[in-house]
């Protein structure tokens, strides 16, 4: 394994890949700190390059992408009391309050080498893991991986997100717009038009749900009071920063990788946890929190960057996206003919390894560009909303025109537009929604594959132990919750989304 | 009456306000400082926090002038600051202006220029330091 990370490393560092790396970290940055325009974004714009590059350059361009949006969030999330992302909302908490009382500095420094670490920890243990679990899963007939794919759809639909009403809303119309086309040698909603013979093409989808959507809702959006920005010079920490942070990033990392490898993944449960965790063991910094407690952003910055990680374990080794990012990424992947799963670490080693291997590098570089430079990037959020958004929407009608050169994908584009800014205006989350588009066509094939090899036998579903335990794992996370309700004196278990609130309010008291 | 100032938490909005205070004073008139932003940008620089509006509070304190703070976020700076300066039959629009390159007078339009320009009450425009 040593010498196939070794390979993947020296394959990694020849100057075309280094080039793509290094592009990656910067927009990936770049996009962290614009609140609004997130990695998934980028990467759903940056599909159409697939046609172009090779699949090992593109991929570490996105994987340079998905690790520094990362890094980026948490700079606006410090300096702004506005996350970046999703993933740096409970930095904000502690950061905001450490920039206000002249520790910006400071708390930048601890979340940059904070997501250095757990970031580098995390790709250890993503490349000592995924092949093993590849392994595992290699072993696995149609009816688990069936199994699995509907643990996945079931995990981001309900884990996450205000209401589940909502997500599973959101997932049937990701699963609807992945059923068009005629690959059952049916023609279904295709509404006879042979131009949806072939399905709908992933990345206008993503682009429209993810770039035009976000659009819209920013341009109805467009003026809004703007925000105070905390100046800052150069990130750096003391010798008391540092004894008070390591404890935290490591502890950061072991929250944030298990959630992220789970299929329920994201970032937002293990920051929370580590943010409540650092101010239960804060012992005499205790009074600290809700002050600007620098414990209070090492955890969480550390998490949110081990959760990335941890994402690429099921993405890699069985094909599972867990968040809107690898789920964007493993239609790329798609689009090159590769089959993200064990099928992946045996046919392409050279691929898996050198990206396995690009993640060190992009993640050392982040720290070189974002410790020094967290002031520049800072820079950025005064460009006006109208020229960001504008070039946005000029690549995605570029992307989706590229698919297939026809206006008509065009026409999706507007279509799917139109869709992604209803979600957000009725609070729809969009991950249940693009995870359908990308799962749903697999999860048929796996279906279908199960219930040939059994002769039509509904029962093979449930043959396989692994799938049933899976299936014991999905009705626990739908039955749950509702059990609970049921017992006399018991609240049902609060919503993340609610508790972040509750924390905030806490807080900010 | 009123005198209106254009003011920017930067050195020449400064030099305007100082200067808005004392006609304000002179006359014995209302003075109305507006702080517009078209809040396109998660950040303007040109729009005050409030750390810089309490400085704004107490400095007019200092110099003894009635005055009302207003920061709309408007669809265009100059035009609201006209408008507001019509609404409120302004006897004198104070701004704060600096000297443009050529390249700046190309690529951009000037706040200031259409201020003096459309205004249809006196313009005062002062340069940071430069009041006396």
């Amino acid at each position: 394994m040593t010498d196939a990370l070794l390979t993947g490393l020296s394959l990694a560092l020849t100057p075309e890949n280094l080039l793509y790396a290094v592009v990656g970290v910067l927009l990936g940055t770049a996009v962290g700190v614009l609140p609004g325009i997130g990695p998934a974004m980028t990467v759903a714009l940056l599909l159409p390059v697939t046609y172009n590059v090779e699949p090992s350059a593109a991929l570490i361009l996105f994987a340079g992408i998905y690790y520094g949006g990362m890094y980026g969030g948490s700079t606006t999330s410090i300096l702004l009391n506005t996350p970046g992302e999703s993933s740096s909302v409970i930095t904000a908490l502690e950061g905001n309050k450490m920039a206000k009382a002249g520790r910006a500095a400071q708390a930048l420094a601890t979340a940059a080498i904070g997501s250095f670490v757990a970031g580098t920890i995390g790709t250890i243990l993503l490349v000592a893991l995924a092949p093993t679990v590849a392994e595992w899963v290699v072993v696995l007939g149609a009816p688990s991986y069936f199994a699995l794919m509907v643990l996945a759809l079931v995990a981001v639909t309900t884990v996450l997100g205000s209401s589940r009403l909502r997500g599973f809303i959101a997932l049937a119309l990701g699963l609807t717009i992945g059923l068009v086309g005629t690959a059952t040698g049916q023609a279904r909603l295709t509404f006879g038009n042979p131009l949806l013979a072939d399905g709908i093409d992933i990345v206008v989808v993503a682009v429209a749900i993810f770039a035009v959507g976000e659009a819209l809702w920013v341009a109805a959006h467009l003026r809004r009071r703007p925000l105070e920005i905390i100046p800052v010079g150069r990130p750096w920490m003391d010798r008391a920063d540092w004894r008070r942070s390591w404890k935290p990033w490591l502890r950061g990392t072991a929250f944030g990788f298990p959630f992220g490898a789970l299929p329920a993944g994201g970032a937002e449960m293990p920051t929370f946890l580590s943010y409540v965790t650092e101010r239960r063991l804060a012992g005499k910094h205790r009074d600290e929190f809700g002050k600007g407690a620098i414990e209070g952003v090492a955890g969480p910055e550390a998490a949110n960057n081990a959760s990335a990680a941890g994402t690429l374990v099921p993405l890699l080794a069985i094909g599972l996206p867990t968040t809107a990012t690898a789920a964007v990424i493993l239609a790329a992947m798609q689009g090159y003919g590769l089959q993200p799963g064990p099928q992946l670490f045996e046919a392409e080693p050279e691929l898996v390894w050198t990206l396995l291997a690009s993640l060190f590098v992009a993640n050392t570089l982040l720290l070189v560009i974002n410790l020094p430079l967290a002031p520049l990037w800072a820079r950025l959020l005064r460009i006006p909303r109208p020229y960001l958004y504008a070039g946005i929407l000029f690549f995605a009608v570029l992307g989706a025109y590229s698919v297939n050169f026809q206006w008509f994908d065009v026409a999706l584009l507007a279509l799917f537009g139109a869709l992604g800014f209803a979600m957000r205006r009725f609070g729809l989350p969009v991950l249940p929604l693009i995870v359908g588009v990308i799962l749903g066509p697999r999860l048929e094939e796996q279906l279908g594959q199960a219930l040939q090899l059994s002769g039509g036998d509904v029962a093979a579903l449930w043959s396989e132990p692994v799938a049933v335990v899976v299936y014991v794992v999905i009705a626990a996370l739908l039955l749950g919750p509702l059990v609970l309700r049921l017992i006399p004196g018991r609240q049902g278990p609060e919503r993340l989304a609610d508790q972040v609130d509750e924390l905030e309010e806490e807080v900010r008291r | 009456m009123t005198v209106v100032v254009g003011w920017t938490p930067d050195a020449r909005g400064h030099a305007a306000l100082v200067r808005g205070a004392r006609e304000a004073r002179l006359h014995g008139e209302e003075l109305l400082v507006v702080n517009a932003t078209t809040g396109t940008a998660a950040v303007d620089d040109r729009y005050a926090g409030a750390d810089d509006v309490a400085d704004v509070r107490t400095l007019l304190g200092l110099l003894d002038v009635e005055a009302e703070v207003r920061q709309p976020v408007v669809r265009d700076v100059p035009d609201a600051l006209l408008g507001i300066a019509d609404e409120v039959g302004a006897t004198m629009l104070v701004i704060g202006i600096r000297h443009r390159s050529p390249v700046g007078k190309f690529l951009l339009g000037s706040t200031a220029q259409r201020i003096l320009l459309d205004a249809r009450c006196p313009v005062l425009a002062v340069k940071a330091g430069e009041e006396r």
